[in-house]
Parts: C-alpha cells; sequence; structure tokens
C-alpha cells in the first residue's frame, strides 16, 4: 500500500491505495464516484475521462499514483464547481463531492443542461466522459468551431446519438455561457402536437444521465459483495475432458468455482432454442471460444481472475466448422447431434407465383452475390449483473426478498425464466431488476452473467457481481449475422420488376439465438420493398463454431437490404433508369402486396419518403452544390443527379436506397405488453412496464402516452420499467416495437384509468362522464371548456386553444372543477383501486408461409448519401446523408431525431468501418482498438424528413423507428461508392486499400473487403 | 495478476536510473504509459516488479529554446509539443506528427520519449523527430554518476519495439535545429478508419531551398514503416538535392527511389505491400509541396 493524496472535486482525500490501482478505481470503488464509466479500459472510448490539473484524461489505464498532489474534477463536481463561479458568495453545498442531493436543470452546468436540451445523452453511458471532454474545450475556447468540437471529441465515442446532438449541445452551451440564452435544438418538422405527444420533451432520466447519478450495475456496491470470472474455452470446438481447479480453490479468498457439475437446473438455456449450455463440460462440447467452463468467485475481482487462470482445463480438440456453406455440406462435423437437422438450425423459404414465368418475363436480369460481416453492437456498456441472495438486506439497497439479478437487460422475464430454469427455481423465485442500462441494439437480449451470478448469490448467501471487460464482452454475447446472399433481380424494359430469386446462407453461430428469427426477417425483407410478380427465397441458416449470432438493430433487413438495393441500382444501369425512377415504379404502396402476401392496407409512406429524399437532393445542389468549386458547371444543371464531380483529388457523388422494416414480432407470435398505471393522491402518475429502456428514451414514449391520457403536464408521470416484480410483462425490446405495442399499453391503461375517474368524478357532480375532461392536472366538468379538449387523447391535434390567453385554466378556476390529485383522492375515497393494469394485444399475424398478414405494420425510409473517394487513396468519407422516414407519427421529434442520426451512424459503420474478424473461430478483434465503431470525425451532416402515414393501430399512429434509421444507409453508401468512382463493394466493410488497387486495375465489382485474409 | 508491485516517481534522473539498476531489469521507465500499460494489459510484456514513472522529474516535461536548438525533454507530452509555437514554427513536422497521435486526452499524457523509446518503425512522433535530424540525450548511470550525451536518433533503435539501451540508461531529451531560411518541415500519413492503430504509413521530409528557391540544398525525409527501425530515404534525399531545380521530374524521381529504398511488406487488416508503395508516392508528394511552398515564405 502506498498512500495518495489527492483532491477530488474541491475535496482533499488521503488514501492508501495499492500501488498497482489506476485512477478509475479510486474514484469509482474507493471513492464511490461512479460517475466515470468504464467502457474498454484500453484508452479507446473515453467514458472514463476526467480532468486532472486542468487537462482532460482517460482514467481507466492511468496509474493512480500519477495523480499524486493532483487537483481531479469529475462529473459530481462540474455543477457544483459552475454554481460556485457564478454565485461565489452562495455556499457550497452538500454536493461537492458527488450525489447526494437531485440536481435540477437550473443547477448544472451549461454543457450539462444542453446535453439534457438537445438529446445530447440517450444511454448515457458515455455522457460524463463527453461533457467532460467537452468541457476541457470551452474552457480554453468559449467559442469553438465545428471541427474544433470534433477534433476535441475525436477519441469519445458514443454509440446511440450519431454526435449530432452533441455538437449541437456544445454549441448551444457555449452559447448559453456567452450570451445567457440557451438556444433550442433544431428538428424536422412534425404534425401538430397534442399536449404531450409529438413535443421534444427531453427524458425524464436526462438530468441523472449528465450529472453521473444515474446508477448502471456496475456502480451498485453491495455489502460484502463477492466477483465472479469466467473461464471460456481455448479452442472454439473441444470436448471438454476434464476440469481442475483444486489450484484455483486453494488460493486465499476463493471462495467457489463452479462448473457444469454445479448447475442445479436446466443445463442449458436460449431465447428460442434450448442449445446454450450454462457452463460446457460433461455432454456439452465447447462450440466456441466465448463458451463458459467455469465460474470463480472470489474477495475481489482482480483475485477472480487471477485465479481463473489457474483452473487447468484437458480439451480434446474436435473439428472446427467456420464458414456457414461448409456446414451445410455433407460429411461437415455435426455440431449439436441431438438436433434432427444437423447445422441447419433452419431452411426458411419465402415462395410467390411462378418464377420461371415471370423471369421470362423479365427483358434485364440482374445477378450478384454479396457478403456482409458480422458486426459488433459495441454498447458502450459491458455486460455486467450482479446475483443477491434470497433474504439478503443490504444497508443501502434494502431487503432482498427473493434471489435478486441486477442487470441491463432488453427482456427482463426472458431472463427471470432462465434463470429460474437453471437454478430449478420458479419463475416466482427470482426477481430481475432492471438498473440503467448503456445501450443494447439487440446485444443485450440473451443470457450473459445473468444465470452464473444468480447461481453464486444463490449457493454462496452473499452477492456476486460478474462484470465483462471489454474482451470478454466482444468475445461472448452474439453478433449481427454474417450472409452470403446471392440475389437476381428481373425487370421489364420500362423498369417493372418481375422476380426475386434469392440464396442467402447466414452464420448463426454456435448457438442459435434469435437466427432463425432474424434470417427469417432477412428472408421476407429480400425482395425489397416493391411489388413483384414472382419471388423464390431461400435461407439457410447455420449453426458454425463462430460467434453465435442474434439480434442487432436491423434484424436481418441490414444484411438483405445491402444485397437488394445494390442489385436495384445495378438494375437501373442496365435499364438505363434514373435509380429513384426505378424504386418509384416499383415501390410498396397502399394495396400493394408482399412476396409473403400480406396485402398492405394502410400506412405506407415509402413513395412520399422517396419524393422528400430527392426534392433534399435538388435543394442541396442548387443551394451548396453551385457553390463548391468542382471541375464542372453548375451541379444544379445536371439532369443526372448521380453525376460525379471532382474537387481537388477527391470524386464525389449521391447514392440511394430504400428499405421497410417490420414494426413487432410478427410471424404469427403473440405480440403483446402490459402496463400498470397508478395515480397518486399527490396528482402524479407512475406507469410501469418491464419494457426495456437502452437509451432509445421508450421511458420518455410512455410517459408522453401516460400523460396524453390523463391530461396530466408531461413532468408528473413517473416511469418505472425492467422489474419482474413491480412491472408487468412489456415483452422483448426488439424488433422496433415498444413504442407501439408498450406505447399502446400505455396509452390505454392510462385511459382507461381516466375513464374510471371520469365515473368516479360523473357520480360526484351527478354529470355524464362526457362531460368530465382531464387537462394540465385539472379535472373539469364544464361545458364550453370541455368543448376545447373534448378530442384530448383521440390523435387529433386541433385543441391547443384551452391553454388560454388569459391566465390560464388554473388562473381562471372554473366553477366545478378539482385538481387532478383531489380527483384521484376522491377516487380513493369512495374505494376505488388507483391502479391498474391493461394488457394490450397487438394485431394478430400469420406465420410465413400462410399468407395474410405477417407483420401489422412496416416503417418504410430512403435514404441518401453523398460521398467523396479520394482518388489518390481510396479513402472514402460520408459527406451528407439525406433521410426520409414513415414513421407514422412522431411521437418526440427530439428522441425521433436521436434515432435517426445514432442509426444513420451505425449504418456508415456497417459500410465503411466495422467487422468482427474471426479466423477459423478464433477471433481476431478482441479489443475495443481493433473493432472501430465511427468516432465523431466520420458524423456527416445529417437532414431527415419525417413522414407521417399514420398505422390505424399504433399510439396516435404511430409505427417503429429504432431499426429502420440503420437499414437503407449502407446500400446508398455502396451506390454512391459506384456512382463517383465506378468501383462496386459487393461486400462490406469498405476497404480503401483494395478501391484504390481496383480503381488503378479498372476492375467495376470489388468482392474483397476490410478484414478479409490477405491476398496471396 | 498484479502487473507492477510498486510504482516510483523519482524526481532525478539519478534517482530513476538507480531504481532501475535496483531492480536489474525487473522494472519499467513508464511516462504516459498509454502504450505500455496495454502491452502489460494485454500481456505483450510480462508483469514487473516496478514501474519508474519519469514524469516528475525537474527539466524533463519542458521545451526549451537553447540558440540554434530546440530542446524537448523526453516526458513532454504531444499535446505540449502540438501547441507549442516554437516547434509549430522550427519544427513543424514534429508539431504535425505529434497532433494526429491517438485523441486529446492521450496527447495530454503520452509523450515523445514514450513515443520513440517504443522503437515502433510507423511512430508518428519518431517520425516527425527523424526528418528534422534530431539527437537523442542518453544518460548513462555509471557508480553514483550520471553523465548525458547527444547522439543521433538512429543510433537507439535495434528493432520493432526494440531499443538498445542497457539498464543503466534513458532518454532525457530530444533536440533538432530550428528549421532556418528557406527551409521547413512537413508531416502527412494515411490511416484507415477500421479497426488498425497504427497508420498504415507516414512521411515527414524537411527541405532547405537553395537562394534561387528553385533548388532544393537540403532534404531529410523519414517514412515508416518501411523497415525494422524508423527509416530515413537517403536515396530520395540524395536525388532531390542533386536535381538541377525543385519539379514535377525531381518529385517523381525522389518518389521511385523511396520506392524503390523502402522495404515495404503486406502487414494483415492493415495494408497490402501495393498500397503502400502507392502511399509513397501520394504522401512524399503531398509534403514535399507542403514544404517548398512553407520554404519559400520564410525567407528571413
Amino acid at each position: 500500500m502506498t498512500q495518495l493524496t489527492l483532491t477530488v472535486n474541491g475535496r482533499k482525500h488521503t488514501l492508501d491505495v495499492p500501488p498497482n490501482r489506476y485512477l478509475a478505481e479510486v474514484l469509482r470503488e474507493d471513492l464511490g464516484l461512479t460517475g466515470a464509466k468504464i467502457g474498454c479500459e484500453e484508452a479507446e472510448c473515453g467514458a472514463c475521462t476526467v480532468v486532472i490539473d486542468g487537462e482532460s484524461v482517460v482514467s481507466c489505464i492511468y496509474p493512480a499514483l500519477k495523480a499524486q498532489g493532483a487537483e481531479i474534477l469529475t462529473i459530481e463536481g462540474l455543477a457544483p464547481e459552475w454554481q460556485a463561479a457564478q454565485s461565489p458568495i452562495s455556499n457550497l453545498q452538500s454536493q461537492q463531492n458527488g450525489r447526494s442531493e437531485r440536481l435540477k436543470l437550473g443547477d448544472l452546468h451549461p454543457l450539462q443542461e444542453a446535453f439534457v436540451l438537445h438529446g445530447a445523452t440517450q444511454c448515457g453511458f458515455c455522457t460524463p466522459g463527453m461533457i467532460m471532454q467537452a468541457k476541457t474545450l470551452l474552457d480554453e475556447n468559449p467559442a469553438p468551431s465545428d471541427d474544433e468540437i470534433k477534433h476535441c471529441l475525436k477519441d469519445t465515442l458514443c454509440r446511440c446519438t450519431g454526435y449530432k446532438s452533441i455538437v449541437d449541445a456544445v454549441h448551444a452551451a457555449s452559447e448559453k455561457m456567452r450570451s445567457g440564452e440557451m438556444p433550442p435544438p433544431k428538428l424536422p418538422e412534425t404534425v401538430t402536437p397534442l399536449e404531450s405527444i409529438g413535443r421534444p420533451l427531453h427524458r425524464p432520466d436526462a438530468v441523472e444521465k449528465v450529472t453521473g447519478q444515474a446508477m448502471f450495475t456496475d456502480d451498485f456496491q453491495f455489502a460484502d459483495m463477492l466477483y465472479g470470472a469466467t473461464l471460456r474455452s481455448d479452442h472454439p470446438h473441444a470436448r471438454i475432458l476434464e476440469i481442475d481447479a483444486s489450484e484455483a480453490l486453494a488460493m486465499r479468498g476463493v471462495h467457489a468455482v463452479y462448473t457444469y457439475e454445479d448447475v442445479p437446473g436446466d443445463p442449458r438455456h436460449g431465447l428460442v432454442e434450448n442449445d446454450w449450455p450454462v457452463f460446457a463440460g460433461g455432454q456439452y462440447p465447447a462450440r466456441y471460444v466465448g463458451d463458459p467452463i467455469a465460474l470463480v468467485v472470489a474477495d475481489s475481482d482482480e483475485l477472480a481472475h487471477e485465479a481463473k487462470k489457474r483452473i487447468r482445463v484437458e480439451y480434446e480438440p474436435l473439428p472446427v466448422v467456420a464458414d456457414p456453406v461448409y456446414a451445410r455440406q455433407p460429411g461437415a462435423p455435426v455440431l449439436h447431434p441431438d438436433r434432427p437437422t444437423g447445422n441447419l438450425l433452419k431452411h426458411i423459404k419465402v415462395r410467390q407465383d411462378d418464377l420461371s414465368q415471370a423471369f421470362s418475363e423479365a427483358d434485364v436480369i440482374v445477378e450478384r452475390t454479396y457478403r456482409t460481416p458480422r458486426t459488433e453492437h459495441a454498447f458502450m456498456e459491458p455486460e455486467c449483473s450482479i446475483g443477491v441472495p434470497a433474504g439478503f438486506d443490504d444497508p443501502h439497497y434494502g431487503k432482498h426478498d427473493k434471489l435478486t439479478v441486477y442487470v441491463g437487460s432488453q427482456i427482463p422475464y426472458s431472463d427471470r425464466r432462465q434463470v429460474a430454469k437453471s437454478l430449478g427455481l420458479k419463475d416466482e423465485e427470482v426477481h430481475i431488476r432492471g438498473t440503467v442500462m448503456g445501450g443494447g441494439f439487440g446485444g443485450k437480449e440473451d443470457i450473459t452473467g445473468q444465470i452464473h451470478a444468480a447461481l453464486a448469490a444463490h449457493k454462496l448467501g452473499r452477492p456476486v457481481k460478474i462484470l465483462y471487460d471489454r474482451e470478454e464482452s466482444l468475445r461472448v454475447h452474439p453478433k449481427r449475422h454474417a450472409t452470403i446472399i446471392r440475389v437476381r433481380t428481373g425487370a421489364k424494359k420500362d423498369g417493372t420488376l418481375t422476380a426475386v430469386e434469392a440464396e442467402l446462407y447466414g452464420d448463426s453461430g454456435a448457438y442459435a439465438s434469435l437466427g432463425e428469427k432474424v434470417l427469417t426477417r432477412a428472408t421476407t425483407h429480400a425482395t425489397g420493398p416493391y411489388v413483384l410478380d414472382a419471388a423464390k427465397i431461400d435461407c439457410y441458416a447455420m449453426y458454425t463454431n463462430n460467434a453465435p449470432c442474434g439480434a442487432f438493430r436491423g434484424f436481418g433487413v441490414t444484411q438483405s437490404a445491402f444485397a437488394v438495393e445494390s442489385n436495384m441500382d445495378i438494375l437501373a444501369e442496365e435499364l438505363g433508369m434514373d435509380p429513384l425512377e426505378l424504386r418509384r415504379k416499383n415501390a410498396m404502396r397502399v394495396g400493394a402486396m408482399t412476396a409473403t402476401g400480406q396485402v398492405l392496407r394502410e400506412s405506407v409512406g415509402l413513395l412520399e419518403c422517396l419524393d422528400k429524399v430527392e426534392q433534399g437532393i435538388r435543394d442541396w445542389r442548387s443551394e451548396i452544390g453551385d457553390s463548391l468549386a468542382t471541375d464542372q458547371s453548375p451541379i444544379s444543371q445536371s439532369p443526372n443527379l448521380w453525376e460525379p464531380f471532382t474537387i481537388g483529388t477527391k470524386r464525389y457523388a449521391w447514392g440511394v436506397a430504400a428499405g421497410y422494416k417490420n414494426t413487432g414480432l410478427g410471424g404469427g407470435a403473440p405480440d403483446k405488453a402490459e402496463a400498470e398505471v397508478e395515480v397518486f393522491p399527490n396528482g402524479r402518475a407512475e406507469i410501469r412496464t418491464s419494457s426495456a429502456e437502452m437509451g432509445q428514451n421508450l421511458i420518455g414514449v410512455l410517459a408522453a402516452c401516460t400523460a396524453e391520457e390523463l391530461g396530466l403536464p408531461f413532468d408528473d408521470v413517473s416511469v418505472l420499467v425492467m422489474d419482474t416484480d413491480r412491472t408487468p410483462d412489456g415483452g422483448p425490446t426488439t424488433a422496433s416495437r415498444q413504442t407501439y405495442v408498450s406505447g399502446n399499453a400505455a396509452r390505454l391503461a392510462a385511459r382507461t384509468m381516466r375513464e374510471q375517474m371520469q365515473a368516479v368524478l360523473a357520480e360526484k357532480f351527478d354529470v355524464p362522464p362526457e362531460v368530465i375532461a382531464f387537462h394540465e392536472g385539472l379535472a373539469y366538468v364544464d361545458g364550453e371548456r370541455l368543448a376545447k379538449v373534448s378530442n384530448q387523447g383521440t390523435g387529433n391535434g386541433e385543441n391547443r386553444a384551452v391553454n388560454g390567453s388569459n391566465g390560464g385554466p388554473r388562473a381562471r378556476q372554473p366553477l366545478r372543477s378539482m385538481t387532478f390529485a383531489e380527483a384521484v383522492q376522491t377516487m380513493i375515497d369512495e374505494g376505488r383501486e388507483p391502479k391498474l393494469r391493461y394488457e394490450y394485444w397487438a394485431p394478430k399475424t400469420q406465420p410465413l408461409g400462410t399468407g395474410g398478414d405477417m407483420h401489422f405494420a412496416f416503417s418504410y425510409a430512403a435514404h441518401a448519401a453523398l460521398v467523396s473517394v479520394d482518388t489518390e487513396t481510396g479513402e472514402v468519407r460520408v459527406e451528407k446523408v439525406i433521410t426520409a422516414h414513415d414513421v407514422g407519427r412522431a411521437i418526440n421529434p427530439l428522441s425521433l431525431s436521436g434515432q435517426l442520426d445514432g442509426g444513420v451512424v451505425m449504418g456508415i459503420g456497417n459500410a465503411l468501418t466495422e467487422h468482427y474478424i474471426e479466423e477459423d473461430g478464433v477471433p481476431w478483434t478482441e479489443h475495443l482498438g481493433q473493432y472501430k465503431m465511427p468516432g465523431i470525425k466520420m458524423m456527416p451532416e445529417m437532414t431527415h424528413f419525417i413522414v407521417e402515414h399514420a398505422t390505424a393501430d399504433g399510439p396516435y399512429g404511430a409505427k417503429g423507428v429504432g431499426e429502420i434509421s440503420s437499414i437503407p444507409i449502407s446500400p446508398a453508401i455502396a451506390n454512391a461508392i459506384y456512382n463517383a468512382v465506378g468501383v462496386r463493394f459487393m461486400a462490406l466493410p469498405v476497404d480503401q486499400d483494395a478501391l484504390l488497387l481496383a480503381m488503378k486495375r479498372g476492375e467495376k465489382e470489388l468482392d474483397r473487403r476490410w478484414g478479409d485474409p490477405p491476398p496471396a | 495478476m498484479t502487473l507492477w508491485q510498486e510504482y516510483h516517481l523519482p524526481a532525478t534522473v539519478n534517482e530513476a536510473l538507480s531504481l532501475m539498476q535496483r531492480y536489474d531489469g525487473q522494472a519499467l521507465f513508464v511516462a504516459g504509459g498509454t502504450d505500455l500499460m496495454l502491452d502489460l494489459e494485454y500481456g505483450n510484456h510480462p508483469p514487473v516488479a516496478a514501474l519508474v514513472d519519469v514524469t516528475k522529474i525537474a527539466g524533463l516535461n519542458e521545451i526549451q529554446e537553447e540558440g540554434d536548438w530546440i530542446v524537448i525533454g523526453a516526458a513532454v507530452t504531444h499535446a505540449q509539443i502540438e501547441s507549442d509555437s516554437r516547434v509549430r514554427r522550427y519544427g513543424a513536422a514534429l508539431a504535425e506528427s505529434s497532433s494526429v497521435v491517438g485523441g486529446p486526452q492521450v496527447r495530454n499524457v503520452a509523450t515523445i520519449g514514450g513515443n520513440v523509446a517504443h522503437a515502433l518503425p510507423a511512430a508518428d512522433g519518431t517520425i516527425g523527430l527523424l526528418t528534422l535530424d534530431a539527437q537523442v540525450q542518453v544518460c548513462t548511470r555509471t557508480g553514483d554518476d550520471v553523465t548525458c550525451e547527444w547522439r543521433p536518433l538512429l543510433s537507439i533503435f535495434a528493432g520493432p519495439g526494440r531499443n538498445n539501451l542497457a539498464v543503466n540508461q534513458m532518454l532525457a531529451g530530444f533536440r533538432f535545429r530550428k528549421t532556418g531560411p528557406r527551409e521547413a518541415s512537413a508531416f502527412d500519413r494515411i490511416m484507415r478508419p477500421q479497426g488498425v492503430a497504427l497508420p498504415i504509413l507516414g512521411v515527414a521530409a524537411r527541405l532547405t531551398l537553395d537562394e534561387s528557391l528553385t533548388r532544393i540544398a537540403n532534404a531529410a525525409i523519414a517514412i515508416g514503416p518501411a523497415g525494422p527501425i524508423p527509416f530515413r530515404t537517403t536515396e530520395a534525399e540524395a536525388v532531390l538535392t542533386q536535381a538541377p531545380r525543385f519539379d514535377e521530374a525531381a518529385v517523381d524521381a525522389a518518389i521511385a527511389a523511396a520506392q524503390a529504398q523502402a522495404r515495404l511488406r503486406t502487414s494483415k487488416h492493415r495494408a497490402t505491400k501495393e498500397y503502400r508503395h502507392e502511399m509513397i508516392a501520394v504522401l512524399l508528394r503531398r509534403v514535399l509541396n507542403r514544404a517548398v511552398e512553407t520554404a519559400k515564405t520564410n525567407v528571413e
């Protein structure tokens, strides 16, 4: 131990630390300042940024003793420091050293306030580091330019926002610091809002997130807590012959080592197929290098990891299946011998009418094969689970009646089922408690550490935390499926599509996860959003010894869209047609039928999306394009929107792609969500559902729906999510479904509550219930006023006049009104329960192959990308993106913009940078530094158009947006690259090296991508 | 695994070297630690008994102007270098190369001494120093005494990731002659946006024009990676100084000479040999033209 003296947020600390402690550990564990987050432990993500003596550093690998005598500022100290600087005479309050009191918006540093108001915090995990880093910029440069902001935040990563709102927030903070006025966010146009619906209300949890108060799983410290470390397979495929843990168990401070023999219940888990062993061993071989073999539980995280290395495992390596095409060949080793179909997880088929007839009618047929990469969610918060045993009474977090797992999970009830099943308990004996969740994107649907943490806590009677470092996170959780997609598209001379024939191979890796569902979506969407005469699509979802693949934003459609939309541009060229015109000609529209036999009856805004994007490009050409110093006459004069132009060594061109994506589970799966609403005599309400908040602002959607229906101010509604004991089941947070399904559950729960309150008040005032209205926290019995609000909550936004010009309703106090609080009290006095549950069932869907409605709604989009290619280096940059999305209804334009920005930038990563590389089942990608998600410098300019073709059953007309925003962008970029330099990428992600050499050799199509083995 | 048992913050070079001698090969110098910590964490370097942090040694974190020389302490950070007006003016290639290392948080702690000591052939800071013909100050402890001497920078590299300093030696600083009238330097590099930390190629050049401003009187060109240790393309330098005038033909000839002399290879997922070959042409042309343009404006 060495004595360390340092000043943190104005307070001096002297403590004894081991010489190998990092600063982040001192701050988070020794001082309890958990605002700085640990995202990678390799100085890659910047989430742990703090300011030391005025300079920002990443604290995760900063030796604590280096900070000897230093002054440190963390996110917890930012607002108090700001307040002190603003009014030096006011006392410094008790908050100075951290999270003692809830802060309010007005107490915050302008950067924090701007991050709240501009939607620059979503999951919130990167936020503390982002704000601290931005602060160092504003300290030196009060009015930074866009470039200066990007330079400053270059290596501070965010996976949610796409960075646009962050840049805007830094500008807004700068403006406020200089002028005292905070500019509002600039948002796309949307239809007239209602009271809460359609308004850019900031997220309910934003203040906690910008101040470091939000509690992610790893931020919890329980009394007597132990730590787990997981030993994983050295081989992609191997039988486990022997596990010798004696040396590890003999270590002082090691409490237990668990293996397959210690699982009391079901030895396997799985979201759909029960095929994934809790521990490999015994009858279950290790089938990928992420398979767990043993769990060590020890006094400290460091000790657990040290002990893990002392466990000896004897393996019998088995032949490795590393390729889905090989996996399907006869004679390939069979990975799951208990499955009747061998390595074939599922053969998925779409059949529509007579294919050969339809192809015979085609004048042009284009056939190509495409490859898409296995990609990684790279949510900023690595997985963490804490098991707390039943009966455990924590001095800070209280009594735990049941075995409890704290975790940020996309499907809490599924976690409960799987934990209970493997522990041999009843579902009701397990409690999943959701924590604030640092991103998911589909990557937190499967089990990771939940069962292990519960098992260890249950057996040892003490809380057990299992935190994955980034390396383990990368290695373990399911990825986006790598696919090989061959598509044949036929069209008549006039551009009318006749047929699509396609064959897809999807590498689902070692375990099924959601592979079958994902690849079904890839298959059913493999025609693109177009009307055809015939289709034949076959998809082979294969088991291999690669990382399991499952849900990832886009859910298979990201992959098939790349193939389909690339083929569309090739087809357009062969037909001599404008690519937008070809798409428009064949676009799905009301009355059209999909390849799976679904007639689209409403809410098909694709044509409008295409029109908006075209208009966006035209506007850009005349407003910006013509002012550029290009090699040609004014850009807007060219009749060809896709014609390239040159500036210096760079060649520029636009490219376009369209897409669609189902909302909801579909395919005949019952799709429901339950919500509970409770109203309180203090005039507030709470809405509860287990649905997951992972950054997308579902909680804001739920609060808005509830507030709208109850006529309450938005801020008077609180939201509780992700808790299997205190919230009813909202189902999985996947498939862009929660705004629709849980949003409806909340809306209808609140509406039912309102009706119940109306009934009580009607009796009290002796009027019919219909004349009771709820507005701005008041209940009215007033005909005139009622007329103004009579449409509230019904989706019609024509009633804003009620806010009144002469002082508002509160000031006028009509004769017969009472506050919402009084109304609740009246209801309670009548003996009515102030709480009710509503189970919302989405419209029924049909399984694939049976015709009819496979999905209850689709969202549509068109994306256009302006790309530059440096003809000397092959470097590709996305300069500008114009999107249009038909989302049904914009529930919250601020969050919606955030979903669009974030989806687009994530799609840029899919096209340009991201590839989780495995070589014979062994990951080359071991660290975050080897998996580059886009940084702020890759952010393009973005313009979004919102198209609102309401869907009848959606809440206020809304359908999903989470995934569609990330789908057409990759093919739009590939099409733009082709338009710019005449080289088409058949495989992603783009490789500048291969592109340059292809340009030099005059190759038109390039099957080489980044991550392929070097050419011989 | 405890990656290091003790952490020392010596106040003098003598104290630092005496610690290193005491641990006799079981200790490592650490400055910013941005590379070293990861090497230890990833197991690329075995655990050590001690880390000896040189950043608190007096004078080691300062940049000085001493007559014709700019002297930079080994513990000076990349952030200090990129923002130092003297380095920007008299050693632009180093300021430019230092400004692209990592992100701001890394540059706030990562030091030029660490960059050089790590001995990577593509290290940006090293390439910047090399083109400035920098010297390195090596301090050696013998008995209780420390003596320091200036050596050519290239003399300390033993191979990729290896320097040839002994256990009783350390880097204390660097110095380069200020670029003078009609002289300028420039740096450029090519990265890829994917998961590779090191540049595909970095090129720096320092040129002196003769009085006519049409001919190169003196040239120094550093390229990395182009061999196992940081590399100067003496052939291309000779082509430029022998050319009758600085023009397209001279640049082309210099490029050809550099391409012929560089030992390029394909590194997996980073770049092919062919691509690097092309990039020598692109980057060398860019830095030569930029250096000449700046040199022309540095007339007095």
